[in-house]
């Protein structure tokens, strides 16, 4: 697409470096660096705990545990409160994931092939907790319920779960990313048009303005969602015994 | 020629492919105008209604998001021109 003069190009992830013809991109370097990121952070919140005189940082970390175990159980049912620990790794992950565009880097949540990975290990989940519900040939007449003629549809919206939830992810990220560089594009022509060729001056701070809906609010909320997604879809699979 | 067509033709149905954000704007303006008379209502129980009511929304964007999907893929990875 081109803007007046200037090409305006919106590129996927770059590729970093290859080891043995795999291609490592930038998604997946910064997915090492965000991990690497949580795993610190953990590993500081959780150094030298004490039974008798917690530190400040032992009650942050009991409060994100009690927080997402509340959570878990609120929504999914105390039976399935072992799903906690992967719920709050896929929150931090798609938070930090998120937010690291805030230091002007591209976010890994970004790419589809991130959202798509989470949306098919919650795919997977679902479909272990249906047949640890139902048994493996309950879980195969459950499909043709309630009569045999919607057994496609019902096929087709078990298949529809894990697309829609990767693709809203990825969509609301990707938008925010192709919104900022066309408003830097348009940012920079202006300041152009005006006669500041030297220097953009229009491209100081209001891009700041937008980023902290495009970049704080949706990541957030596109993690939030996602995590309470995959815990309502995952405890009605599986729920509470009567 | 055939080159602008199709690039004519790209943009118009990108454009045409973000008509899909009405559905969702329609249906998240009435979803958050029932959160807010509920909370009117039940001042107390804000935290869930609004926890709730985001969900919602976000469910009912999708539609709009596969719009979106759709209009970028138009315009920055058009696949129409790779078969000219």
């Amino acid at each position: 697409m081109s803007l007046g003069s200037k090409e305006v190009v919106v590129n996927g992830p770059k590729v970093s470096f290859e080891i043995f013809g795999l291609k490592i991109t930038e998604t997946v370097v910064l997915s090492w660096v965000v991990m690497a990121f949580i795993i610190g952070l953990v590993l500081f919140l959780t150094h030298n705990m004490s039974k008798t005189n917690p530190s400040k940082k032992q009650i942050l970390a009991e409060w994100i545990v009690q927080t997402m175990n509340g959570m878990v159980k609120d929504s999914m049912g105390s039976r399935n409160l072992v799903y906690a620990p992967y719920m709050a790794t896929i929150f931090s992950f798609s938070i930090c994931g998120s937010l690291i565009s805030v230091l002007g880097l591209r976010p890994v949540t970004g790419d589809f092939s991130v959202t798509l990975t989470w949306a098919l290990m919650t795919f997977f989940m679902i479909q272990y907790a249906k047949i640890r519900n139902d048994g493996v040939l309950g879980y195969i007449v459950g499909f043709s319920k309630p009569i045999a003629l919607l057994t496609p549809i019902n096929v087709l919206s078990e298949l529809a779960t894990p697309v829609s939830m990767s693709i809203r992810h990825f969509g609301n990220v990707a938008s925010g990313i192709v919104i900022t560089q066309l408003l830097y594009y348009a940012l920079t022509a202006l300041s152009n048009a005006v006669g500041l060729h030297t220097f953009p001056l229009f491209t100081i701070g209001i891009p700041a303005v937008l980023s902290v809906y495009f970049d704080l609010f949706t990541g957030f909320m596109q993690a939030f969602i996602f995590t309470m997604l995959t815990m309502a879809n995952v405890g009605a699979a599986y729920p509470e015994e009567e | 020629m055939e080159k602008a067509i199709v690039l004519a033709a790209s943009a118009v149905g990108a454009g045409l492919a973000a008509i899909a954000g009405i559905g969702p704007g329609i249906g998240e303006g009435f979803a958050v105008g029932k959160a807010c008379e509920a909370i009117g209502r039940q001042p107390e129980s804000s935290g869930a209604v609004t926890r709730t009511m985001f969900i919602g929304c976000a469910v009912a964007e999708s539609t709009g998001i596969y719009g979106l999907v759709i209009a970028l893929i138009l315009m920055f990875a058009n696949p129409f021109l790779g078969k000219l």
